[in-house]
Order: structure tokens, then sequence, then C-alpha cells
């Protein structure tokens, strides 16, 4: 009916996906994400794809290394807890090189914890996500648009760089609804030689797996994965700098954090307070560059986390510690106000307003 | 506007608006009615709930039944006994915000009984032309089939709350029209109501009757 649609977070990721072309989903049902499987669950029969409500989130990631085996895109969905479970499996993909796209809408932690948004899997995320020597790229959504944007770019960095791509949002990023347009042009490009799609007596056997009983061969393909990643440290770089220019404060800050920050520094600025933002949308890679460059620029780094203070580690390696790097933060499923952080910012500033 | 009975039931797809209508009827509603209770028998969605609004329904005198574990981390679906009142208290006016498609509807079933020996209600499915999974008018009306087999009751007329969030202009509106008139016509029910923000009803006023203002509970981030 029209060219923009009213959709939740979570409702985007899932068309989104479809529209890039992934034909097989396997989930697990769990608060805040479970319109991805809901939406899955009605989408998939009506076009031919699979739809499958696995038994635990342990079959499900594994259900989604068979279908990446084939080469084919595929999906799973889930939330912190949940994501914890798939931890085993994500290490499996990553030793295997096979691309997949994992959605965790992030809710507030340790344990079982709450339902409410959480940004506190930043460290799972981008530091591992399972075991041995391993990355992940890590997509963090800001709006419902970028929910669905980013999972069509993560689906086409997952082929590209044989990986895992993740999107992390959070809870109040899954729940919202927005305006959204899917207009995508879609092409799968990347040749998967390497995908089991039977030999047809025509070619070798291809092996896909994460075991190597010879050591010297193992650190090998781990050398040349790291070499992958650092390539893709130096080229798949995203984020967004608003207002930076003349700014004498700058705020780190992904996600729903990086919405509220906006709207504080919009209020700082109408009292002359020169502040900026700088926004990761990759979290791994992360851009060290553009907070590097404030770091010469600004007098202080506000880090706003909906955690403990994770990302702020990466802010200070990154900004190689020049300028203090504080935190201004909720945990536990709460939210900054755009006041908190105005005061941050006004304390930054030194003193108040 | 129309003349409500005693009870007004709000079904849908999930995301169609229920809520944000329930609420705002409500409003409307209590300047005819004494007696009116908002009930919430989403068993399906644990945020952006009726009691949101619950400060507001206080300032009017509106009661609320809802689920004490609403909006809460207690992510289970529950239900308050309170909610046999609407069916015992005859002198209760309602409006019952049911939960999102077929699944939220089951809700209802336990009620279905005494509403139809009464046969005092509307049940009202909220349209949105701009949802993914309801475009048009085909898979509106099987989203209400979905719904009607679940609840066992069928529906009395629609509500065009046709809308694109934040975004939403009276042209938005204006071209829904045909979305919802093809829903009425397919499936022979009346457009009871279109409801709209409140900012786009001075436009809308002379072009579509019936027309609801809305105050959004959810606020832009």
């Amino acid at each position: 009916m029209a060219d923009k649609i009213l959709m939740k977070g979570n409702e985007a990721i899932a068309e989104a996906a479809i529209k890039a072309g992934c034909m097989h989903y396997f989930g697990y049902p769990i608060t805040p994400q479970t319109e991805v499987a809901a939406y899955m669950a009605k989408r998939m029969p009506k076009i031919g794809g699979c739809f499958l409500q696995a038994e635990s989130e342990i079959a499900a990631i594994n259900m989604v290394y068979g279908v990446a085996c084939t080469g084919k895109r595929v999906m799973t969905s889930s939330s912190s807890p949940g994501i914890s479970l798939k931890s085993e499996g994500l290490s499996y993909l990553a030793g295997a090189d096979l691309p997949s796209l994992v959605v965790n809408v992030q809710r507030g932690g340790p344990g079982l914890g709450g339902i409410q948004p959480s940004q506190a899997d930043y460290f799972q995320a981008t530091k591992g996500g399972g075991h041995g020597d391993f990355k992940m790229l890590v997509l963090a959504p800001s709006s419902v648009q970028e929910m669905a944007d980013l999972t069509v770019k993560g689906f086409d960095l997952a082929d590209k760089y044989r990986m895992t791509a993740m999107i992390l949002a959070d809870g109040t990023m899954g729940q919202m609804m927005e305006p959204v347009s899917l207009d995508y042009d879609v092409k799968q490009t990347v040749e998967k030689p390497w995908a089991t799609t039977g030999t047809k007596m025509e070619r070798d056997h291809n092996i896909v797996t994460s075991l190597f009983l010879n050591p010297d061969e193992l650190e090998v393909l781990n050398f040349e994965r790291y070499d992958r990643y650092k390539y893709i440290e130096e080229n798949e770089v995203m984020y967004e700098e608003y207002l930076m220019d003349d700014a004498e404060i700058c705020i780190a800050a992904f996600g729903i954090a990086a919405r509220v920050a906006k709207n504080a520094i919009n209020e700082a600025r109408k009292n002359g307070v020169k502040v900026g933002l700088i926004r990761p949308i990759t979290l791994w890679p992360f851009p060290v560059a553009p907070f590097k460059k404030a770091a010469e620029q600004v007098k202080e780094i506000i880090s706003v986390e909906l955690s403990m203070g994770q990302m702020i580690e990466d802010v200070k390696l990154a900004s190689e510690c020049k300028v203090p790097v504080t935190l201004c933060n909720r945990s536990g499923g709460m939210i900054p106000s755009p006041e908190q952080v105005l005061e941050a910012i006004y304390k930054a500033q030194g003193g108040a307003k | 506007m129309k003349n409500f009975k005693r009870l007004t039931l709000l079904c849908g797809h999930y995301g169609s608006g229920k809520t944000n209508v329930a609420v705002n009827l409500a409003f409307y509603l209590k300047q005819q009615y004494n007696n009116l209770v908002v009930a919430d028998l989403d068993i399906v969605n644990p945020y952006f709930r009726t009691k949101d609004s619950l400060e507001d329904f206080k300032a009017q005198g509106i009661e609320l039944i809802c689920s004490e574990y609403a909006n809460t981390n207690v992510d289970i679906p529950a239900l308050p006994a309170d909610i046999y009142r609407l069916t015992a208290d005859k002198s209760l006016t309602a409006v019952i915000d049911v939960g999102g498609d077929d699944r939220g509807a089951y809700a209802l079933g336990r009620l279905v009984p005494e509403i139809k020996a009464e046969n005092n209600f509307d049940m009202l499915m909220v349209i949105n032309g701009y949802r993914p999974l309801t475009p048009d008018a085909q898979s509106t009306i099987e989203v209400m089939r979905e719904i009607e087999q679940a609840c066992g009751l069928t529906f009395t007329g629609l509500v065009n709350n046709s809308n694109i969030g934040d975004e939403t202009t009276a042209q938005n509106v204006l071209n829904s029209l045909e979305y919802a008139n093809a829903v009425s016509t397919l499936s022979g029910l009346p457009i009871v109501m279109t409801t709209v923000k409140a900012e786009l009803v001075s436009e809308l006023n002379d072009k579509i009757d019936n027309l609801l203002p809305l105050k959004l509970q959810a606020k832009p981030i």
C-alpha cells in the first residue's frame, strides 16, 4: 500500500532476512525477540522457506551450522541467556569458517535476569562469544530501519568473510515500532566452492569441520583467519559522527544509548555546550580511528551504556587514555535518561550549567 | 459516533494499535458513562500495556482491570480474577483490550458464554494497512477469521487505525481508506471509527466520518 510500512524492530530483522535470501530460520522463543520467530513462522511457509522451532537454543545453532555447510543463507535469533547457550555452536561455526547471521536482542542480566533492554552482552559479542581464537562481525542498529539494513549487510559480510555476523540489538530496538522501507536489491555474488552441495561425481568431497588432529595445521588456519580479521578491521568499520566537528566533549554510545545521547546533546547544545557523538555501528571491528582522533580534540569522552561499562574499555584503548573516559550508565534493564546524560555532560564541562 | 454497547472488545493483529485505541476510546466513553472500566486481557505481550496509562485513568476516574504482572519482569501469561466482573456486574461499561492475533484471543474464550448470553457487546477489529502482514483486505480477513475461531465470537465492526507511527500524515490516512473500505466490503462489517493522532484531526475532520483522536501512549526516543 505504501513505500513505508510500520514495523517492530524484530519484524524488520525477519523480513529483511527474507529479502536477503535467507530461506532457513531456526530458533527457540525468548522475550524480547520472540517476534522474529513469530514472523518467520507466518512468512516462511508462504514462500517455500523453512521455519523450525528447535527443541532448544543449542539445537537451533547446530541446525544453523548444518544449513551453513550447504552454502545457503541461514539465521537464528535469541536473547541474552539463549545466546549463552548458543556459544558452543558459534565457536564451531567460526572454526569451520561458516557464514551465518545470529541476532541477539539483549535483555537484562546476568543469569535469567529480566526482560527489559540491556547492552551487557557487549563483551560476549565482541570478545569472542565462545571458546577459542575467533571473532564475529558485530553490528549495532540504532533504529528499526537499521535493524533491517544491517541484517541485509550482515548476510553480505558473513558470506564475504565466511564468518558469523551478529546483530547486537536490545529489547527496546526489538520492540519499538517505526516506519521502514525495505526496498533492497539483493544480489548474492559470493561463490561458495567449499559448500557441501553434492559432488555429482565431478569433484572431490568438500569437508567442513572444526576438528583438526594436527596442531600445526590448526595453527596455520588460525593465523590465516586472523589475517582476514585484520583486513576486516581495515576495511569494514562503520560508525556515525554527530556534531563532532567543534566538539569539546565526546559521547561514545551505540544502539538505544546513542538515541538517548543525541537528545541530551541537542539539549546541551542549546545551552552552548560543545558536545558531539561517535556512534559505533560495527562494534567489531571497533571504530578505533575516530576515537583516536577525538582524543586529540576533546577534553573528555563519556561512554553511555546500558551495562556496568563494557564498551568503555575499547574506547579507552582506542583513545589511548589521552583524555579521561568516564561512564554514564544504567544496568539490569534500566535505560539512562537524557537528563542523566545531560548531567554527565555538564559535569565534564566543569560544573553546573 | 455510534452508540456503544456495554462491552467493547478490541481485537486485531499484534502491533495494529489495539491498546492505544482502547485507552483513547475509554477517555471518549468516560464522557458518557460513569462506571467505566478498561480491562487488559493481553496474555501475549509483556510490554506496551494499558497500565502505561494508569495515572491518566486514575485522574479521570476510570478503573483498570489488569494483571499485576503487566509491565514487569514476570513474563507469564496471567489474568486477574477481576475479569469475571466484566460479565457479572452489568452496571459496568467496559473497553476490553484483547491480546494480539489468535493467540491473544484465546484468553477471551472463557468469558464468551456470558458475553453471548447477554448479547450487549461489540467486537471490533483494529486494522492497520501499513503493517507488513496485513497489507490488504485478504490478509486482514485471514487474521480476523483466526481470531474469531480462537475466541468463539464474530466481529461486529472495524476500527481503521492505519498509520506509520510518528511520520503519519493526513495523506497516509486518506490513502488507507481504500484498504479499509475493501476490508469492510469483503467482511460485510462497518467501519465504526477511524483513529488518528490528535494533530491530524483538523485536517481530516471534513473528509472522514467518525474520527477518534488519539493521544499516544508510547513516547519517541
